[in-house]
């Protein structure tokens, strides 16, 4: 036995020179292994998909869904917004003449200020944001116009940006920091927010400007050229300010050494391109005071608007925005509306499925009978 | 100048000539002239492409032919060029990963050829040199030099024997590596070579290397000091091929002919047409829908995007100025490069890995057959052999199985039964008495019913032992049987009494088991063949006397002729020529008045449905003799047209013969052989069955095999039936073919898809028999009938349910399935054979079988898959071939939707970028999605699926009709699945979009930007396209949990790790922890959540409610007991006239 396994082991051998220089036509006397693998027997679990199976699922998506979706729903719909548009189209608005004579030279800013009256009060947080529409922030020669190894430090990218940079890279020589057309279209309008009491006092209204971008943007991605205790006006030396800028990197809060350069954090939000022309962009944050008084009390208000942003040569508008803030988010009800819809028609296809199968049952039963 | 070109042309000239000419051991003729060494190719075999130095560019040109492969080098040469929205590396790594893979593949099959290459190469040989023998490698023999062989070793090139350490001149070698007849051949030396090799002077003359492996043609001139040049005809039997080995002969010396890639082996590997599977071609069509989706995507876009530029402000507001060298460039050039990078940016549509993916899946799935054990043949210790593995689907859209009948259908394990001498019939009865037989002297008188003479027995009996070439299996291959009997001929010469147990254990090897039959049963009747030594055939008669015949001449059987004869010289000096062969080729050659007596028995005997032959004999004259043998030599030193001479002189000796008597044989069928043409007719594959046996035993044969039923109608088509009417061929051929069309087409009702209707329909069945003869009249009558006859004929044979084409010759066959092959709705062919006949149909077939049966290998070596019966058959194609089918037929659909719903929201997305070919997805994903997110899941699920248990699948044969005619790749459920992809695509976008109308989804409030929102996007496509996978998966073996469930992980892992971490080498930080912060967001959970469930939904109901179809099969599984009595139930209902409706 032993022998004559060697002696065909050793035919093979010998002749394998000549058989394989064929091809493929080497018989292999071996007998296939019986594994569950090479016999396509391995354990399987067949599962199929039968009305019976499926229906209890739809069942239990719609009993999921349902409450879901009214919660979601709910929630969009306590969330209280206020938007107003203050870019100045039409004749009569307070900042059609700012909007009408902008110009990038101008040294005093156009202020403008717009009377608004909320009718509800807002009770928790009050998150201020700033929208633009019709601009094209995902605009491919947009979004990759800019220097990341430059916002997290490097020097070297600090003195020699990016080519992605282009046309905003170099300016009489000197490089541009930040270099790019996202950081050069920074959002610069300034916006202060007024309560006037009914017995006509004015109060400003604190906010805001920390925490409103990602926290690993700010520590993590975006840090100044030498870290950022140091003086920054010597760090950016020998850098240029971008061309439509009104002041230089370093001087966009003088104020807080941990939110100017690089790290300051209206920069780094308006450097996370949005992803839809139409959008909008967390400004301030109105903090809550006590729990007694709401944030924003229902009343009259005065937004106070330092015009420095052009957006009429593109058709664009600009938008301020009070929101408060759930669970789930800003207030959008398409969630809620979605899941109630998807969760009502389970169910129904649940009981449709249910009088399908018992009819079919039945059917095949009957069927079964006479054979 | 002139005269070096003249040379040259000269030389080549003399290279195109028809024959070249070798001087044995380089020493010139009898000229004294100088050898001019005419340039022969050495004796290296090359079968390897490339070196380690053109590996490179040899290999990446040949991948980058392939249409695809090259579209990917385009779009990434565009992408290195334009500036385009993705960088190169989206479909650079791709392809780079593509090619590499191929090309690794592809190197390592080159080692393996080259690490075989060498070890032929560098065999050491001996080669005589002046006397002298020199230990050389195999590589440096030269044209010319005489080499030695010794036993046991592989010829090193093709050789002329010269020399042979036999005494009989003679040596034997077995072929078996090179067409696996592994039976010991014998060859011939040159005569008159001489002993002394030294001295030998001679030229030898032969034909160009041809591939043909049992052709040679040559002349030998031998020079002696004193005589004229002697010559000396060379044929096949003095040629020894390379690759053979030496057996049974300790050392022979032959003369290198044809070297190295010259050599007939070599000739012979060098490959055969590739066969593209129908899967292929619907793939091809399906790219094309897809370009041409690509493109006029990518037309939309550029249209637009220059109609949206139109107004004013939008092409360049101030925050997003062009740079100078595009504002610069110009408008046309800058609209062309548009177009371009949409092409870039949607090129994903065109599933890159996907060709890789079908040839992983074709190789890795082809190891299923080799492994599967019911393949396995316990008798000749083999399983099922994979020559190519691009046809496995093809398996399951067989609509014609073409079948050989001798060896295929039956089990070609010939028996003797009966034979009949002179109108007597003779049968042997009893089968007990096998022991001592008919053998003993006493013995033939009483149990041969003596009806004929008894000289014309014995005459007979002589005739059957002597006109055959079988060989006796020589006593050393019979070891075992007892150390005093190592000569087995002695043994018997000496002791009459132990031969006769001896005599049942005698092998006898032929390279037709007929003849062994014969020659068995020759033995059993008293006539013992002992073997052939020195030209003298030895026999041992009743009277146990050894009876001495030289053996003058065999004239070779051919399927042309169907007969073979061998002339001999009896001791008396009295010359016979034997014949034997089948009666339509003998009954013209042999006195007309012995002719009827024995065609009754020929008749009866192939109505049973045995083989039947003639055996004939006459007397030659010395006068006569001399003629013939003349005739032969003359024929066989012919250079040209040697086989058309040949056969001129055999016709002219095989004339006015004498016919003694016929010869009965069964064929037993094979195992199951019923059966499974039972399961394919069931399967709705038209069967036909292909034979070069006569009429009646190939008829008996089908009603054995269920292919005609009782009730099956028959409509012949055959010589006899065109002559019964006595008009002329023509018109009666005509008329028959008219009729038969009126019944079985017109008059039948008509069938929905093509499908016969041999299970659940009362209607009358036809079975359709033609015969070689009239089919050549079918197909090459006058012109303007012949589209016409064929047509009809060809129609009729569609209703048909069975088909018998009796008395083809090997090209008919061809032709037939050529003729199939090429009719309507070009239907996929399936040809099983055995034997060397069948391998022109085999080859012609879109699918070609081998069956390792006893006709040698090389139906094996020129099929695409080899069997070692018929009944695995069976299995092959409803099982393996039905799941393959479905296996590929859901990977390329698969594929397609994938990628079409990966990029629809891409396309979608430009709509609200400015037509700025903004990318959705970051360049890694791009990247991944192909190669690594989604390739494993579709690979598992094509390699393991099985929708339907093996069992259900052996045992409903209809099921087979499901994936009929490509049922899965038609354009209906590619429109289905592309409208899933659509329907994928536009809830993906829209979903997210609609969530991002108020990006603020944090609880902290802050927004969300560009690359969360296309994170979320394919975050779900993933999921969905995954677990879409998941629901059409029906067989979850533990790597389809592993692969699916990994796969999901894998993405999940990788999205934290490329987010996690700012990448030196990366421009762009994109999704700087981009994941992480979605996932932190309860609103994008629950969009995820919704869309995943909203886009399986479909998919789901779909599969609920098309669910009686299947969930039948498997009720009628549980309803019938088990399956081996169910298939038996079934073919019983079937075979009675009682329809069985279950499949209604």
């Amino acid at each position: 036995m032993m022998a004559s396994s060697y002696n065909a082991k050793e035919e093979d051998g010998h002749h394998s020179g000549a058989a394989s220089h064929g091809g493929p036509a080497v018989a292999k006397s071996k007998k296939p292994d019986n594994t569950a693998f090479k016999q396509q027997r391995l354990l399987a679990w067949q599962p199929i998909l039968t009305a019976g199976t499926v229906l209890p699922a739809f069942f239990v998506i719609g009993i999921f869904f349902l409450p879901i979706g009214i919660g979601l729903f709910v929630t969009s719909n306590n969330i209280k917004e206020f938007e107003i548009d203050y870019t100045g189209v039409d004749l009569d608005s307070p900042c059609y003449s700012c909007a009408k004579n902008f110009s990038w030279n101008s040294t005093t800013p156009c202020v403008c200020t717009v009377d608004f009256t909320l009718e509800q009060p807002f009770e928790s947080n009050v998150y201020m944001y700033y929208g633009l529409s019709n601009f094209y922030q995902n605009h491919r020669r947009y979004v990759k116009s800019r220097d990341d190894s430059q916002l997290y430090g490097d020097l070297s990218s600090l003195k020699e940006p990016s080519k992605e940079c282009e046309p905003y890279r170099k300016r009489d020589g000197l490089p541009i920091a930040p270099c790019g057309a996202i950081a050069n279209s920074l959002f610069n309008d300034t916006l202060d927010l007024y309560h006037i009491e009914s017995n006509g006092t004015v109060n400003v209204i604190p906010l805001v400007n920390r925490g409103i971008a990602w926290w690993t943007d700010k520590h993590v991605k975006f840090r100044n050229p030498g870290g950022n205790n140091n003086n920054l006006t010597v760090a950016f030396q020998d850098t240029a300010k971008p061309v439509n800028w009104r002041k230089p990197v370093y001087e966009l809060d003088p104020t807080d050494l941990e939110n100017n350069g690089f790290v300051n954090e209206d920069f780094i939000v308006w450097m996370r391109t949005a992803a839809l022309p139409t959008f909008r962009k967390l400004y301030r944050i109105i903090h809550k005071k006590s729990s007694t008084t709401p944030t924003l009390p229902s009343g009259r208000y005065v937004l106070n608007i330092t015009y420095n942003y052009p957006v009429l040569s593109f058709d664009g508008r600009k938008r301020m925005i009070l929101s408060t803030i759930s669970w789930m988010g800003g207030k959008n009800p398409f969630l809620g509306i979605a899941y109630i819809t998807v969760g009502s028609i389970c169910f129904l296809l649940g009981v449709v499925l249910l009088i399908i199968h018992h009819k079919y049952d039945n059917r095949n039963n009957s069927a079964d009978i006479p054979s | 100048m002139l005269r070096r070109r003249l040379n040259r042309l000269l030389g080549r000239d003399e290279r195109i000539a028809d024959r070249r000419t070798i001087y044995v051991g380089h020493r010139s003729g009898s000229t004294n002239d100088a050898i001019i060494p005419p340039k022969f190719c050495d004796n290296r075999i090359v079968s390897s492409k490339y070196t380690v130095w053109n590996f490179l560019p040899k290999n990446l040109f040949e991948q980058f032919r392939r249409i695809a492969n090259f579209y990917f080098l385009i779009i990434f040469l565009v992408q290195v060029i334009v500036d385009t929205p993705t960088s190169p590396v989206t479909s650079g790594l791709p392809l780079f990963f593509v090619i590499t893979v191929t090309a690794i593949k592809q190197g390592y099959e080159d080692w393996l050829r080259h690490k075989a290459d060498n070890e032929v190469n560098k065999y050491p040989v001996t080669v005589i040199e002046d006397g002298r023998r020199i230990r050389k490698e195999s590589e440096k023999i030269k044209v010319g030099d005489v080499v030695q062989v010794e036993e046991e070793e592989t010829f090193p090139c093709d050789l002329i024997l010269l020399q042979t350490s036999r005494d009989d001149d003679t040596c034997f070698v077995t072929t078996a590596s090179l067409d696996g007849e592994s039976n010991h051949k014998t060859h011939y030396t040159v005569p008159d070579t001489g002993r002394d090799l030294e001295s030998l002077n001679a030229t030898i003359e032969c034909e160009q290397p041809q591939p043909d492996l049992y052709k040679f043609v040559g002349r030998m001139h031998i020079y002696t000091s004193n005589q004229d040049p002697a010559m000396r005809s060379l044929g096949p039997e003095n040629l020894l091929l390379k690759g053979a080995t030496l057996k049974n002969t300790q050392r022979i010396s032959g003369v290198a002919v044809y070297t190295g890639m010259e050599t007939k082996m070599a000739l012979n590997y060098q490959g055969k047409s590739q066969k593209r599977s129908a899967v292929e071609k619907s793939i091809n069509a399906f790219l094309l829908v897809y370009l041409c989706i690509l493109v006029s995507k990518a037309l939309v876009c550029t249209t637009l995007k220059y109609a949206w530029q139109g107004t004013p402000g939008q092409d360049e507001p101030w925050y997003n100025e062009k740079t100078q060298t595009v504002k610069e460039t110009n408008f046309y050039l800058k609209m062309f490069t548009d177009f371009l990078s949409f092409m870039v940016l949607f090129n994903f549509i065109i599933p890159v890995s996907m060709y890789v993916t079908v040839e992983m899946q074709k190789f890795l799935g082809s190891f299923f057959i080799t492994w599967d054990k019911d393949f396995f043949d316990p008798e000749i210790k083999e399983g099922a052999l994979v020559n190519t593995s691009d046809l496995n689907e093809e398996l399951g859209q067989v609509e014609y199985v073409f079948t050989d009948k001798t060896g295929t259908l039956t089990q070609n394990n010939m028996e003797f039964i009966e034979c009949c001498i002179d109108g007597f019939q003779y049968k042997y009865r009893d089968a007990s008495s096998e022991l001592d037989g008919f053998c003993v002297t006493d013995g033939p008188v009483s149990k041969l019913q003596q009806k004929a003479g008894r000289e014309r027995e014995e005459l007979f009996l002589r005739a059957l032992c002597l006109c055959h070439t079988v060989q006796v299996k020589e006593p050393i291959e019979c070891h075992d049987q007892g150390d005093g009997l190592m000569d087995q001929v002695d043994g018997l010469e000496a002791d009459g009494q132990e031969t006769s147990s001896l005599q049942e254990q005698r092998g006898f090897i032929a390279s037709s088991p007929d003849e062994v039959a014969l020659v068995k049963g020759a033995m059993r009747y008293g006539f013992t063949f002992l073997g052939l030594e020195s030209k003298t055939m030895k026999i041992l008669n009743r009277n146990n006397a050894v009876e001495m015949y030289e053996l003058l001449h065999v004239l070779n059987f051919d399927p042309v002729r169907r007969r073979m004869s061998v002339i001999v010289r009896s001791k008396s000096g009295d010359i016979l020529l034997f014949c034997k062969g089948a009666d339509s080729s003998m009954f013209p050659r042999v006195r007309q008045e012995e002719v009827e007596r024995i065609r009754m028995h020929v008749e009866r005997n192939a109505t049973e449905g045995y083989r039947t032959l003639c055996v004939a004999y006459k007397y030659l004259s010395a006068e006569e003799y001399n003629q013939a043998d003349k005739g032969l030599r003359e024929a066989r030193l012919a250079l040209q047209d040697r086989d058309e001479k040949l056969m001129a002189v055999y016709n002219q000796v095989e004339t006015g013969m004498s016919l003694i008597g016929a010869t009965a044989v069964e064929d037993r069928l094979q195992e199951e052989a019923a059966e499974t043409m039972m399961a394919l007719q069931g399967a709705g594959i038209n069967v036909w069955v292909l034979t070069g046996d006569k009429m009646e035993t190939a008829k008996s044969t089908c009603y054995a095999c269920r292919l005609f039923q009782r009730n099956t109608e028959l409509l012949e088509l055959t010589v006899r039936t065109l002559e019964d009417g006595g008009r002329r061929r023509e018109k009666r051929l005509h008329d028959l073919l008219n009729e038969y069309y009126k019944k079985a087409v017109l008059d039948a009702p008509p069938v929905k898809g093509g499908v016969t209707r041999s299970w659940s329909s009362t209607n009358q069945d036809y079975g359709f028999i033609i015969d070689g003869a009239t089919l050549s009249m079918v197909l090459n009558s006058s012109e303007s009938n012949s589209s016409r006859y064929k047509n009809l004929f060809l129609q009729i044979c569609q209703n048909c349910t069975a088909v018998l084409c009796c008395r083809m010759a090997p090209l008919q066959k061809a032709q037939i399935v050529k003729m199939v092959k090429n009719s309507k709705g070009s239907p996929i062919t399936l040809s099983i054979g055995d034997g060397a006949n069948d391998v022109s149909m085999i080859l012609e077939a879109h699918v070609g079988i081998g069956i390792k049966g006893k006709e040698g290998r090389q139906a094996v070596r020129n099929s695409d898959y080899a069997i070692t019966k018929l009944k695995h058959l069976k299995k092959l194609l409803l099982v393996h071939g039905h799941l393959y089918y479905v296996r590929i037929a859901h990977l390329v659909q698969y594929f397609f939707y994938k990628n079409l719903c990966f990029i629809l929201p891409q396309f979608l997305y430009q709509f609200f970028c400015g037509y700025s070919q903004q990318p959705l997805f970051d360049a890694a994903y791009l990247t991944m999605y192909n190669i690594c997110f989604t390739s494993m899941p579709i690979l598992a699920y094509s390699l393991f699926e099985q929708h339907i248990s093996i069992e259900v699948l052996l045992d409903n044969a209809t099921l087979y009709r499901e994936i009929a005619k490509n049922a899965m790749l038609r354009w209906g459920p590619f429109l289905q699945w592309t409208l899933l992809s659509l329907y994928h695509g536009l809830l993906f976008f829209f979903g997210v979009r609609f969530l991002f109308s108020n990006p603020a989804l944090q609880d902290n409030g802050q927004v969300f930007g560009n690359w969360s929102f296309g994170t979320i996007i394919f975050t779900v496509l993933i999921f969905t396209v995954t677990l879409t996978l998941a629901l059409d998966t029906r067989h979850w073996t533990w790597i389809n949990h592993f692969v699916i469930w990994g796969s999901l992980a894998f993405y999940v892992f990788f999205s934290f790790f490329w987010g996690g971490i700012i990448w030196p080498f990366l421009k762009h930080q994109r999704l700087y922890f981009v994941f992480a912060n979605m996932l932190s967001s309860v609103s994008t959970w629950l969009v995820i959540i919704l869309l995943i469930l909203l886009s399986l939904m479909p998919e789901i109901l779909l599969t609920v409610f098309c669910k009686p179809r299947g969930s039948n099969a498997r009720q009628m599984k549980h309803r019938l007991p088990s399956s081996g009595t169910s298939t038996i139930f079934m073919l019983s209902q079937t075979a009675s006239t009682h329809s069985f409706s279950w499949s209604d």
